[in-house]
């Protein structure tokens, strides 16, 4: 069994997956309209929001913007606070409008609430902590439903399998899939990828993608709250629920190393560790990673992620080039230089749309249009990979290779139904939570 | 007509002086200024104006003074970070419990350098700092009102610029699009104006505390005191100076521009963040100290509101 898996799911297999994807992708592009739309929706597009939280609220608000026909129909968290507060700031804009058609009937609440907001939908949106996002990507595709779906798509490695499973499944049923990876929809990115493929400086040889900021909120323990309610509260402390910061966020910078790159790592090594969040409420997940990944042409790049406050911020993607080097950043920013460093081209983001509304105007424009033109999965399966990847890397302070990591079934997500229900981690008598030690923590 | 302000001692009070902030070595420099009556607003024949500089008008500001540079980075993030966060009893007039001001939540802006301008900043962000200074402090601080600002930039003139009419000497003055590569700059690089007030013009533009009215100047027909315009809505508010990114013309000491919703574009949660904007890296701040403490009410009255936004 385990081998069959290792040969199912090698490095070679994900790459071969996603260059027939690519091709795939050009020819469907290129069909003429069929004839017979199976996926094509008349009138009114039914939209459930599974994880209701800031994010959440905001892929809603950018798929009402994307089409008059779209229609909220469902609201499913967790927690109903968070449902309900979802519902008010949806409301702030849209309580005259048709297109916001929630009332206390489709909230759904708890572990399972989900399958009932996904039965009232044609189109899904998957905002939950990313440990979740597996089980109702599941859901989702078995019962055809188009989605979009928030990055990470996984924190282990059992989910990204259970992913890469059901994305098969929906590239059969013609499903159009996006990812939250909005790099891919931000037109400083889409220009520079164009010009680097034409030549403009050469190829990659090298690079430095950075997440260092400081850090994001945190939702100290209140009295009452179980555990397990407690963890999911404040999930982006726990590796279950978040994966770390190296996969939960630092992942769009990644990303961007495998796109421009055109494949995935061979292998990763690192380190990281826990400097200066070390608070009770701050769980178990390191405040850097230092990880170097090495890719089969031989580039390597060094990834950076960092929550510390008073640092220097810096998010963006460096690369070196055989003739010069380029940098971008969500912020717009995008130029390529040559080896003197004389600006080749510098790009001017004053007009380019927002990207995150952009991933949403593609998906309902295919909807509508009965089109199968979007399919993000594999970018998001390979990038959460990657990122788990270093983790594995930095929490144990080996070089780890990517068919080694895979072939490791990594399952840190249990079953849950309640929340009296435990969680797979628990603190010890001082409230502190087992924390990954390099040099002795195993990756497997 | 016009009165230019005394820069001098005139009691113990009324001087130049460095805020210091306990539990930390940095300083903030305060140019005081003396109360006077100015020309707000840009005449009909004045290169560049626009209709909402119209007309110009006499106004009379209260003596405040106004800090010599743009906040930068490492003096915003004191309160950013709140790692010093105590005060000692005997500093100020002005008591507020340090605790009650609200918190910023982290950036997502890059490159927060040491003397930089901290830009991405929202109006109710840049007043919360304020807030904060005055706890820590017990000196009333707060952001200026748009007369305020453009009587401390003129600098005593009545041109177009306080270096004069003409935009040829800008570049020993200010960072424009033509000299600034496309790039936020230090603070204080180039020259100051006649008050020691450094990036009046150019580099990051600078809130204050008024909303836009384009026809705000039309119905002062007399002299006015103290003016300030403050409606409900979010956006647009005024932002003055010019930035890095503008021409000449839009850094002239009367020139008028506004914050607009398209500067939290690429905010991907809802609600949008209180603190930041992610379209506004050319937009920064500096505060002011009124000589006159209001009253505790009124006080709390240029303090700006959070406003949540959808």
């Amino acid at each position: 069994m385990k081998s069959d898996q290792k040969k199912r799911y090698n490095r070679r297999d994900f790459i071969g997956q996603a260059s027939r994807l690519t091709a795939a992708g050009v020819v469907l592009g290129r069909l003429p309209a069929r004839s017979k739309k199976l996926n094509s929706i008349e009138g009114e597009i039914k939209v459930a929001v599974i994880g209701c939280g800031g994010r959440g609220t905001g892929a809603a608000t950018q798929a009402i913007e994307a089409d008059k026909d779209v229609r909220i129909v469902a609201l499913a968290d967790a927690f109903l606070d968070r449902a309900k507060e979802c519902l008010s700031s949806l409301r702030e804009k849209y309580a005259d409008s048709e297109q916001l058609d929630v009332n206390r009937d489709n909230i759904f609440t708890g572990f399972d609430g989900y399958t009932d907001a996904i039965d009232l939908a044609d189109v899904v949106i998957l905002t939950t902590p990313p440990a979740f996002r597996p089980q109702h990507f599941e859901y989702a595709v078995k019962n055809n439903k188009h989605i979009f779906m928030e990055k990470p798509v996984a924190t282990d490695i059992v989910g990204i399998k259970k992913i890469i499973k059901f994305s098969k499944l929906a590239r059969q049923k013609r499903l159009n899939v996006v990812v939250g990876l909005q790099r891919h929809y931000q037109k400083n990115y889409q220009t520079l990828y164009k010009k680097i493929k034409q030549g403009k400086v050469g190829n990659i040889v090298s690079g430095q993608v950075y997440w260092n900021s400081g850090g994001v909120w945190v939702r100290p323990r209140k009295k009452a709250q179980t555990e397990l309610e407690y963890q999911m509260r404040n999930w982006y402390y726990f590796n279950w629920l978040c994966g770390d910061h190296i996969v939960e966020q630092h992942i769009h910078n990644i990303d961007v190393a495998n796109w421009f790159i055109g494949d995935v790592p061979l292998s990763a090594q690192g380190m990281g560790g826990r400097e200066v969040r070390t608070g009770k409420d701050h769980g178990q997940i390191f405040d850097h990673h230092f990880v170097e990944f090495t890719y089969p042409g031989g580039q390597v790049i060094s990834s950076q992620c960092r929550h510390q406050k008073g640092c220097m911020n810096r998010v963006e993607e460096t690369f070196q080039t055989t003739r010069g080097s380029f940098t971008m950043n969500g912020g717009g920013a995008g130029f390529i230089k040559n080896r003197r460093d004389r600006l080749l081209y510098n790009h001017d983001s004053k007009a380019d749309i927002n990207p995150y509304q952009q991933e949403h105007n593609e998906l309902f424009s295919a909807i509508k249009a009965g089109d199968y033109r979007l399919d993000d999965s594999q970018k998001g399966i390979d990038a959460t990979m990657t990122a788990v990847l270093g983790r594995m890397a930095s929490y144990s302070g080996q070089a780890i290779s990517w068919d080694e990591a895979l072939s490791y079934n990594q399952s840190l997500v249990p079953e849950l139904h309640s929340f009296n229900d435990e969680p797979p981690v628990s603190p010890n008598r001082r409230g502190e939570y087992p924390i990954p030690v390099p040099g002795v923590t195993k990756y497997r | 007509m016009f009165f230019v302000p005394f820069v001098v001692a005139q009691n113990g009070s009324r001087i130049d002086y460095f805020e210091t902030i306990d539990g930390s070595k940095l300083q903030i420099k305060m140019v005081f200024l003396a109360a006077g009556t100015f020309q707000m607003g840009s005449p009909t024949k004045e290169h560049g104006r626009k209709k909402d500089e119209s007309p110009k008008h006499n106004v009379f500001v209260s003596p405040f003074w106004i800090a010599s540079y743009e906040t930068t980075w490492e003096i915003y993030e004191l309160f950013l970070n709140r790692v010093n966060n105590t005060r000692k009893a005997d500093r100020g007039n002005v008591a507020l419990e340090i605790d009650g001001v609200s918190s910023a939540t982290m950036p997502y802006v890059n490159y927060n350098q040491e003397g930089f301008p901290a830009i991405n900043i929202t109006q109710y962000a840049a007043s919360q700092f304020c807030k904060w200074l005055t706890a820590k402090t017990g000196n009333y601080y707060r952001l200026p009102t748009e007369a305020e600002w453009e009587y401390a930039c003129r600098g005593g003139s009545d041109a177009a610029y306080s270096f004069g009419e003409k935009s040829t000497n800008i570049g020993a003055f200010a960072w424009h699009v033509g000299n600034s590569d496309g790039f936020l700059q230090k603070v204080g690089l180039k020259n100051p104006n006649s008050y020691g007030l450094y990036d009046m013009h150019g580099n990051a533009a600078e809130w204050v505390l008024d909303s836009y009215d384009p026809i705000a100047y039309i119905e002062r027909t007399m002299t006015v005191n103290n003016p300030i315009v403050i409606y409900k809505n979010l956006y647009p508010r005024v932002v003055r100076g010019g930035s890095y990114k503008d021409a000449a013309n839009s850094l002239r000491s009367s020139s008028r521009r506004f914050s607009s919703s398209s500067w939290k574009k690429r905010d991907p949660q809802v609600p949008k963040s209180l603190w930041w904007h992610t379209d506004a890296k050319h937009v920064g701040f500096r505060i002011v100290r009124p000589l006159d403490v209001p009253s505790k009410k009124q006080l709390s009255e240029y303090w700006v509101k959070p406003k949540k936004e959808y």
